[in-house]
């Protein structure tokens, strides 16, 4: 069967544009027809919106919340007219890419998968969505997510969650499960999404792609919604490690809008290589337990293998404090969410709840508007940081941070590579976890360490779980070593693991 | 420890959110839950350690004084969910005197 132009990668598609085999208008209208016969989307012109719980019988991915398809065939026509006038196009430029909701983008609404936001049309522009538009890629749409990035498997957002294209009876991960799928099921050979405790890297494992927590500071905060602000970080989605680390590369850099993002240079992406002669992989003892299932183990150690194959050296190592990261992050991420989300009160945007007072005015509006998983994070900040409280939740968390942070620094004073499985376990189904928060919250059991230390990760699949669907490894760095990132990743991915890619949804439709 | 229901309608208030009965019944265990596994950070000595807040210790950030251009009044009140007179309308915050 010939390859479809949405089989391609970004890579091969970078070429097609530019040798003038195929137009950045033909990719668009490729993409935006997958969308429209897979996940339940009218792509024929102007822009769609997804309501409250659309399709929730059907079996369409319902990864996108807005498609913005008219805008996307302009763009496309634009880079073809610049194209055919002979001007210099960055290298991707005419690729498609989808947005996680929760970065502003005017023209399109910016919801956070929530109520509260669902009319809300930004008035200003993220800077990684500037940065996207200026590299020439062309934004197809905004993706679905939990409801301000809190969740684990899409479940959370207020317009029905999205499946899984390995099998459209699971979760595809969260927060940015959207984004993810998008990805998996070749609506886009990009997307981004952000990460917060595990947010990229989780649902990258999950629908079996790759994906990167950059170094907090490196990509700019300035128009992402926020969840958490001291972990809070944009990252890239792709189906290959040199798409992953080509998007990567365009969104970072130093954004003066943001306060917290950092002026230090780090090190150019390596090329492809997988030579791992002279590099030194840490094993985390504690993220390699009989926590974990057995074929997610058994992937795991199959991956450890190849890198030996390949020249690196396999230590073990132990990171005592991570077994307390996901207690931690349970009590500095809601803290912060519970004084970000403060800014919802029915006065400057989103939702009103019309009442007699102010004050009940803002707290109706805030309980229609937030579902109950942001309520829950909500109430377990306000507690944390409430009085007589503060030192036993809050401030021991963050000291707890610190020993953690101190951790990483430790062990790569010995390695250049820290390695874990992403997850505990492979995709699990739509319900399974809802009831019970802690059981949710145990899928970032893993990711959860490095974003407290802020240090750069990344999940890419390493084969098949015995259910059939995607297991992801994780590869840690040290702060500002996004780099070291990639050449481990080009080394595992050049190693045949994986028995197939995700399957074409069109098989799991038919 | 626990948080009894009485707290969590507390807590509920502190965060300008109105919850039902059946929300209270539905938030105390699974608060109490989570809070319960949260307090495992209770174990680890830390008495002298620095709490961290931010993975770079940022000096203060002050961008160049050069002035540029910011959002229009229009754009910013476009999102309002009620304007009067090209300025947020809130309902009344101090009651009425006698």
């Amino acid at each position: 069967m010939a390859r479809e132009l949405t089989d391609h990668t970004a890579h091969e598609l970078a070429v097609l544009l530019t040798d003038g085999t195929v137009s950045a208008r033909e990719v668009t209208d490729a993409h935006l027809e997958r969308i429209a016969t897979f996940d339940g989307v009218d792509t024929s012109s102007g822009v769609w919106h997804r309501d409250d719980n659309t399709g929730s019988n059907d079996t369409a991915i319902h990864a996108f919340l807005h498609v913005l398809a008219d805008a996307a065939r302009d763009t496309a026509d634009e880079i073809d007219a610049k194209r055919a006038r002979g001007e210099t196009l960055p290298a991707f430029a005419g690729v498609p890419v989808a947005i996680k909701d929760v970065l502003t983008w005017p023209g399109s609404p910016t919801t956070c998968g929530s109520r509260m936001l669902a009319n809300w049309n930004p008035p200003y522009q993220a800077t990684v969505v500037t940065r996207l538009i200026d590299a020439g890629l062309i934004p197809l749409g905004t993706t679905n997510m939990d409801e301000f990035a809190m969740g684990s498997s899409t479940e959370n957002s207020a317009f029905g969650p999205t499946r899984n294209p390995f099998d459209v009876a699971c979760v595809p991960g969260g927060s940015s499960g959207g984004s993810a799928a998008a990805v998996a099921a070749r609506f886009a050979p990009f997307s981004v999404g952000t990460d917060t405790g595990g947010s990229i890297r989780q649902p990258a494992a999950f629908t079996g792609i790759v994906g990167t927590k950059p170094t907090y500071g490196t990509v700019s905060r300035y128009g992402l919604v926020a969840f958490a602000s001291s972990l809070d970080q944009a990252g890239p989605f792709a189906r290959t490690v040199a798409d992953t680390a080509a998007l990567h590369d365009i969104m970072r850099g130093h954004d003066p809008r943001d306060s917290t993002s950092i002026t230090q240079a780090a090190p150019a992406f390596p090329a492809a290589t997988t030579d791992l002669s002279g590099v030194t992989i840490g094993v985390i003892s504690e993220l390699v337990t009989d926590g974990f299932s057995p074929d997610v183990l058994a992937r795991f150690n199959d991956t450890c293998q190849a890198l030996s194959s390949r020249g690196a050296t396999l230590i073990d190592v132990s990171l005592p404090h991570a077994p307390y990261g996901l207690a931690a992050y349970y009590l500095i991420a809601p803290s912060e969410a519970s004084s970000n989300l403060a800014r919802f009160d029915g006065v400057r945007y989103g939702l009103r709840v019309d009442a007699d007072t102010a004050e009940e005015m803002n707290a109706h509006t805030r309980s229609e508007g937030f579902g109950t998983e942001v309520k829950r994070r909500i109430m377990i900040g306000t507690h944390a940081l409430s009085s007589g409280y503060y030192d036993a939740y809050y401030l021991q968390a963050s000291k707890v941070r610190t020993l953690i942070a101190r951790d990483f620094s430790n062990a790569f004073t010995h390695v250049d590579a820290l390695l874990s499985p992403t997850t505990p376990s492979t995709a699990f189904r739509f319900g399974e976890k809802t009831a019970d928060p802690i059981a949710m919250y145990l899928s970032d059991v893993a990711t959860v360490p490095a974003s407290l230390a802020g240090i750069p990760a990344m999940s890419l699949p390493i084969g098949i779980g015995d259910d059939g669907m995607p297991v992801g490894v994780q590869i840690m760095a040290p702060l500002l070593r996004d780099d070291v990132l990639y050449r481990v990743a080009y080394a595992i991915e050049q190693t045949p693991l994986i028995p197939t890619g995700p399957r074409a949804v069109a098989e799991v439709n038919a | 420890m626990s948080l009894p229901e009485e707290d969590v309608r507390h807590v509920a208030r502190l965060a300008r959110l109105f919850v039902t009965d059946d929300e209270v019944a539905l938030f105390a265990p699974q608060l109490n839950a989570i809070l319960g596994y949260a307090e495992q950070v209770a174990e680890v000595a830390a008495d002298d350690v620095e709490p961290m807040v931010h993975p770079f210790a940022p000096a203060d950030v002050a961008r160049d004084d050069i002035p540029s251009p910011s959002l229009s009044r229009d754009a910013i009140l476009a999102g309002a969910p009620a304007v009067e007179q090209m300025r947020f309308a809130v309902p009344r915050i101090v009651a009425e005197e006698g």
